[in-house]
This record gives C-alpha cells, sequence and structure tokens, in this order.
C-alpha cells in the first residue's frame, strides 16, 4: 500500500493529528507525490516552517493557492508531471472574506467586521482556524479545477478539536438558540413560552446585560446571512463525507499519539467520515537483525577501540529501547485499524523542514510495498 | 449557601499569601516556583504535560501543595502517574502534588451552583441555557481559566476545598495557549457589567500580576518549536506577562566527539557484521541529531536571555513516575544552578 493507492479516486485529502506529529511536511509531501504523478494538487498549509515554506515559495504570497515552480523541486532529481500548487492558510483573513463573501453589501461587511462579538470570534477563539481551514476547502473546491485538494489541519492538542471546534463555531453563527434567546419578543419568545422570561432574567444577572446587546446587535447585522452560514455549513458538510474525500492521520510511534490515533480513527467511524489511512512518523525501526543489544559490543571489538565500541554499544542499545516502544504501539495500531491502510515513515537523521526531508519523506510515502521493504533493509544494510 | 466573594482581590490575597509560604532551610525558592499561579505553554507534542509534571513534583518536594491542572480533558497527568479514571476532580498523584482536569461544562455547572444559588441551580440544570453558554465564543477558555483562577485563591468557592500554594496550568498549545490568557480581559471589556464583567476582571488582574502568574515555555530543540517559543516570547514581552522560564526539553546527549566521526565512518566501511553496521549507523545517525540539536539549542538560548533550563531526552519505553522523579531531579539542578 502507498498513498497512492490509499488516495486512488480523492478530490481531497484532510491530514488530521494531534501537534508536533510532522502533519505540515506529511501532508507537503503528500502533494508532491500526487503532483509527481500527474496530478493538479493544491496544499493548504497552516504555518509551515520557514524553510518549507521558502522550499514551496509560500512566503510571500499567503492565502490564494499558487504554482510551485519545478525549478524548486528540481533538487532531488523528482519529475513533476502534474502541478503542485501550494497556500498557507490566514484565518483572519479568511473569515473577513467569508463575511464580504456573504453579507449584501459592503457597508454591512464592514460593520459586522467592526463588531466586538466578530473580532473575538475571528481571532481568539478556539476553533477559529478549523473554522476557516474548511472554509477555505470548500472555496477551493468549489472556484479552482484541482484533482486533488491536500489541507493540513491546524495545530492543535487533540485531533479531535479539528472536527468538533468548526462544529461549536457553525452552531454559534447559525444562532438558533442564541436568537431564541436575545430577542425575546420574537420567535424565541413563542418557541419558549412562558417560562423564558425568568430564565432571561437570570442570564442577564449572570452574564451582564451588554454581553447579550453586543450579541444581539451581531446577529442583527449577520441578519438573513444566518441561513447562509447554515447553507455553507450543510454543503461543507456533503464535502467531507462525500467517497472523494479523504481522511488521513498523521502520528508519531509514542504512545499519547498512537492512542490518539485510535481514537480519532473510531471518531470518524462513528460519524460516517471517510478514513484513507493512518501514516505513522519517526518509527525507530528495529535494527537488530535477530541478535541482542548486548552482542554489539563483541561484534564491534575488532572495528573500533573498546572505549568508543561501548559508547556506540550504549547508544545502540537507548535506540532500541525507543525500537521496542514503536514496535509495540504501532502493533497496537494495526490491530486497531484491522487490516486498513498504516504507512510507517522511519526516524529520519534530522529535522525535516526542508525540500530534502519532503522528497525524503515522499520516498517512504509513495514506495511500493517492495520498495519499502528495500528501503527499511537499507537502514539496516 | 451563599459563599464570599474574594474577586477582584487576588492581589492582596497574593501579598498575603507569601507570608504563609513553608519555610524551608534551603536556599530561597527559585522561579518559577515563588508564583502561585504558572501556565505551562509550548508547541504541541514538545512534552508540556511532561514538564508542567516534573514542575508539579519538584515544588510538592520544596513543602508546596501544589496542583496541575490539564485543560485538555485527557487525564494525561494521572496515566503519568499510573492513575484512572477520577474526572474532573481533584487526584493525590504524590505526596503534596495533585492534578485536576478541567472541564468547562463541569466548571460552569459548579460555579452556578456554588456562585448564583437558586438562580445558578436553576440554570445549570437549562439545557437552553448550556447551550447558549457553549456556543458563546470564547465561554470555554473564560469558564476554564475561572476554575484556574478558582483553584489559585486562598479562599476556595468549592465548599471545603483546601488552598493551593502553587496552581501549574498544563495550557494548550503555543497558539490557543495565549489566547486563553487573553480571553478574562475580552469578556472584562465586552460585558461591561455584571458578574461576567466582575469575573473577567478579576481573572485579567491576577494573570497580569507578575508577582503571582508567570509563564513556562517549553520546546524541543528543532526548528519550529524553537521559532514558535521565540514569537511566544515576544508576544509574552508585548502583553507584559512575566516569562520565567523556558524548558529546552528532550535534549540528545553528545555520545562523539566530532573527531571521532571519522573513525566510526572507518569503521563502518570496514564492518561485515550486519549488527556492528546498524550500531555504526545508528551511531553517526545520532551524532547528526545531537548537532542539529546543538545549532537550534543556541538559536534559542541567544533569544531567551539567560531563561532557559534543559531536561534531557528520556530514553524509555513509556514514561512513568520514575522517569517524572528524573526529570524533577534534572529540573532541580538546572533551576538551582542558575542561582
Amino acid at each position: 500500500m502507498s498513498v497512492s493507492e490509499m488516495l486512488d479516486g480523492k478530490r481531497i485529502c484532510i491530514c488530521a493529528g494531534s501537534g508536533g506529529v510532522g502533519k505540515t511536511t506529511t501532508s507537503a509531501a503528500i502533494a508532491l507525490g500526487m503532483a509527481a504523478q500527474g496530478a493538479k494538487v493544491a496544499v493548504v498549509t497552516i504555518d509551515p516552517a520557514k524553510r518549507l515554506a521558502n522550499a514551496l515559495g509560500v512566503e510571500e504570497l499567503p492565502n490564494e493557492p499558487h504554482r510551485v515552480e519545478h525549478g524548486r523541486l528540481a533538487v532531488g532529481g523528482l519529475e513533476i508531471h502534474g502541478e503542485l500548487w501550494a497556500m498557507m492558510l490566514d484565518p483572519k483573513q479568511t473569515f473577513d472574506e467569508l463575511i464580504e463573501r456573504v453579507a449584501p453589501d459592503p457597508t454591512r461587511a464592514e460593520e459586522i467586521k467592526a463588531n466586538r462579538v466578530y473580532r473575538e470570534l475571528s481571532t481568539a477563539v478556539s476553533g477559529s482556524q478549523e473554522f476557516t481551514a474548511i472554509a477555505k476547502l470548500y472555496d477551493l473546491d468549489q472556484e479552482h479545477e484541482f484533482d486533488l485538494l491536500v489541507l493540513d489541519t491546524p495545530p492543535s492538542r487533540n485531533a479531535l478539536d479539528f472536527l468538533e471546534a468548526p462544529q461549536r463555531l457553525n452552531s454559534f453563527l447559525e444562532g438558533r438558540t442564541l436568537k431564541a434567546l436575545v430577542r425575546p419578543t420574537s420567535v424565541g419568545m413563542r418557541v419558549l413560552g412562558r417560562g423564558a422570561t425568568p430564565l432571561l432574567a437570570a442570564l442577564r444577572r449572570v452574564t451582564g446585560v451588554d454581553l447579550l446587546t453586543d450579541v444581539g446587535t451581531f446577529f442583527q447585522l449577520l441578519g438573513d446571512m444566518t441561513n447562509d452560514f447554515s447553507a455553507r455549513a450543510a454543503q461543507v458538510e456533503q464535502l467531507l463525507r462525500a467517497s472523494t474525500a479523504a481522511f488521513v492521520l498523521v502520528t508519531s510511534a509514542e504512545r499519547e499519539s498512537i492512542e490518539e490515533a485510535i481514537w480519532f480513527r473510531r471518531t470518524l467511524e462513528h460519524g460516517g467520515l471517510p478514513f484513507a489511512g493512518v501514516v505513522v512518523n519517526r518509527v525507530h525501526h528495529d535494527l537488530l537483525s535477530g541478535g541482542e543489544p548486548d552482542d554489539v559490543q563483541p561484534a564491534l571489538r575488532r572495528a573500533l577501540r573498546a572505549e568508543l565500541a561501548t559508547r556506540v554499544a550504549e547508544n545502540f542499545h537507548d535506540y532500541h529501547v525507543l525500537a521496542r516502544r514503536d514496535d509495540r504501539n504501532v502493533d497496537r495500531l494495526a490491530q486497531a485499524l484491522d487490516g486498513e491502510p498504516l504507512l510507517l515513515v522511519p526516524q529520519l537523521d534530522d529535522d525535516v523542514h526542508d525540500l530534502e526531508g519532503l522528497l525524503r519523506m515522499h520516498r517512504y510515502l509513495f514506495a511500493s510495498a517492495a520498495e519499502r521493504e528495500q528501503l527499511i533493509a537499507d537502514l539496516v544494510a | 449557601m451563599e459563599m464570599p466573594d474574594y474577586s477582584g482581590k487576588s492581589i492582596t490575597l497574593a501579598r498575603s499569601r507569601s507570608a504563609r509560604r513553608p519555610q524551608l532551610p534551603c536556599a530561597p525558592v527559585p522561579a518559577p516556583l515563588n508564583k502561585h499561579l504558572i501556565f505551562v505553554t509550548g508547541k504541541g507534542g514538545v512534552g508540556k504535560s511532561t514538564t508542567a509534571a516534573a514542575l508539579g513534583l519538584l515544588a510538592a518536594r520544596r513543602g508546596l501543595r501544589t496542583v496541575v491542572a490539564e485543560l485538555s480533558g485527557q487525564e494525561r497527568l494521572q496515566r503519568l502517574f499510573d492513575r484512572h479514571g477520577q474526572h474532573f476532580e481533584e487526584v493525590e498523584l504524590a505526596p503534596g502534588l495533585f492534578s485536576i482536569s478541567i472541564d468547562p461544562e463541569h466548571a460552569m455547572d459548579e460555579y452556578l451552583r456554588v456562585k448564583a444559588g437558586a438562580l445558578g441551580h436553576a440554570l445549570a440544570s437549562s439545557r437552553l441555557f448550556q447551550a447558549f453558554a457553549m456556543a458563546t465564543p470564547g465561554m470555554r477558555e473564560l469558564l476554564s481559566i475561572g476554575k484556574v483562577w478558582e483553584l489559585a485563591q486562598l479562599h476556595r468557592r468549592t465548599h471545603g476545598a483546601a488552598p493551593y500554594d502553587l496552581v501549574i496550568v498544563d495550557a494548550p498549545a503555543t497558539g490557543h495557549g495565549l489566547g486563553l490568557l487573553r480571553t478574562p480581559r475580552t469578556f472584562a471589556d465586552i460585558a461591561h457589567v455584571g458578574p461576567i464583567a466582575h469575573q473577567g476582571r478579576a481573572i485579567a488582574e491576577t494573570i497580569a500580576d507578575r508577582e503571582f502568574t508567570g509563564v513556562v515555555a517549553v520546546a524541543t530543540p528543532e526548528e519550529i518549536p524553537v521559532n514558535e517559543t521565540l514569537s511566544l516570547c515576544e508576544t509574552v514581552a508585548r502583553e507584559r506577562l512575566a516569562l520565567d522560564l523556558v524548558v529546552l526539553n528532550a535534549l540528545y546527549p553528545v555520545r562523539f566527539a566530532d573527531g571521532e566521526v571519522d573513525e566510526l565512518v572507518d569503521a563502518l566501511s570496514r564492518s561485515r557484521s550486519q549488527l556492528s553496521r546498524s550500531a555504526l549507523r545508528a551511531a553517526l545517525a545520532e551524532h547528526a541529531r545531537a548537532e542539529t540539536q546543538r545549532e537550534q539549542r543556541g538559536r534559542l538560548r541567544d533569544g531567551v536571555d539567560g531563561r532557559m533550563v534543559e531536561l534531557p531526552y528520556v530514553f524509555a519505553e513509556q514514561l512513568g513516575p520514575a522517569e517524572i522523579e528524573l526529570l524533577a531531579d534534572s529540573l532541580q539542578l538546572e533551576l538551582e544552578g542558575r542561582g
């Protein structure tokens, strides 16, 4: 199994996972590989490392996709038969554009953008990045002719945030509950009936009147736009649930990260969302070739002076503690996945935040089963 | 039951509390353990929970009654100490060290029932109100940080709860972590009057009090975490918060001198045994990694002027109480070594 088989027939690939597991590099490597095979691919990244942003040329041009020149990618000898496009997401700007798009006129858009509740909503609140990432994905899908969109999800501690946070924000923007509360004289009152009055009084005492007024003003400004938000939310959901979408989970081989991947996989299943497979980064492969760590020192005796051999053996011993750990965790993941795609990328020699790192990761992700076995064997040979 | 309201008095409380510090024969308590409230933040995956646990253990060893509060709802601390299953309650992990996992909805329920009397009970049982509160942008953050603030008060709102000398918050990843610290101020501004504004202001004052509250940034010696930490330093300074400590976590040991690399390469070219070759390759790979890490360490150290301490990479299949004890030892040496 390789990424190209995993993404066969897919138009959207969402790379999800907790923070610090190599999501950005994995997303870029997936996009690069698919472009190499002839597809027109766009990768949407959030806050990439400088060198990677540089390599892709997205530093200068945030928030709109632009084509990565093949010259930039030629270093690794990888031939690109399709097109690679890249963009860096600016959440605040995306949110503003969304308001401009759905507002009935520019004045209203400006009023909303100046509203305090909106300003809080579009920047500080957790979930705004997730919400705008999905909004952007939807727009790209509607307005451009890409064969494949690869989304690198915002850094979060919890992979599930990516699914939950936009829902929270959407339910706020759709504002059904809220409208019922802040406009007591209209629909809300009728829906709530007589029981609502003490509740509203209590709410005022606990929340402070002005908060409600502000929220109320915000919703008055939004007006019918809330319907657009509902409609968009429904369409976005359709996009994510379609069989042409694919969630790829990215994880490290550490326990917390693996447990989260297993949990996330289940959540996708319960939510009826399409799952394509798991990429496990930074795996310490077993390099013992059947031996024991204790055999290392005698084996090195002829090649090295004793004291240096001891340190090499110690290092190897420590490495194998991690290899055992990773082996156990990956086993557990494989069991939970029950035959579903699982791709391992070994711990590479250094930080993989540049083009070279990207190409190296690409090799593992796009190798056939036989090629991958060879790559792993080469680690030992 | 009507409880006294201490909101807005955190600064005076902070002063009066310093007098309650246990008198220890050893040197003065090093920063950041001289604070009452510490936010531990950093990029995802750099070891925030581990660092918060080690810091908490160190504080507890020094006689400070300490609680580590998690906001992710994942109860990592309990797992690190081989405990399971307590939700939203304070659990003692080691002598003097507690942990609690904070959940916004649970915190709201508690707040309403204790603070707002019969009215609160009515609200707490209203599903409509719950839905409203949870949908309001920033409300979840406010409720979480409100609970953190409550933990840090000398007179706890929670009935019968004992006060803590130190509250360590295992905060969300960098971007969200700082947003969290801004939330109370934003709410105080938006709501002008009423209990939320009042509460928001009290919490914001506590956070702004550099004697009371500190920030600890955690990074690993890799490019992106170092970048994030450097920009965090700028933001923290701009917001006039106290960045007390930068913890460089998971630093690889330097096992080989540069001059020895040639010896290793040479041995690799001569070795036939697969095991030897693997071991030599692993040595060269780790040396390369350690080198890259040193570069990043240099960048970080240059950017944080004297506030950096280091924790070693722990080669263990699973982090548990023994590893946290070791990290607390390292932290102690580093903090005391800084003078």
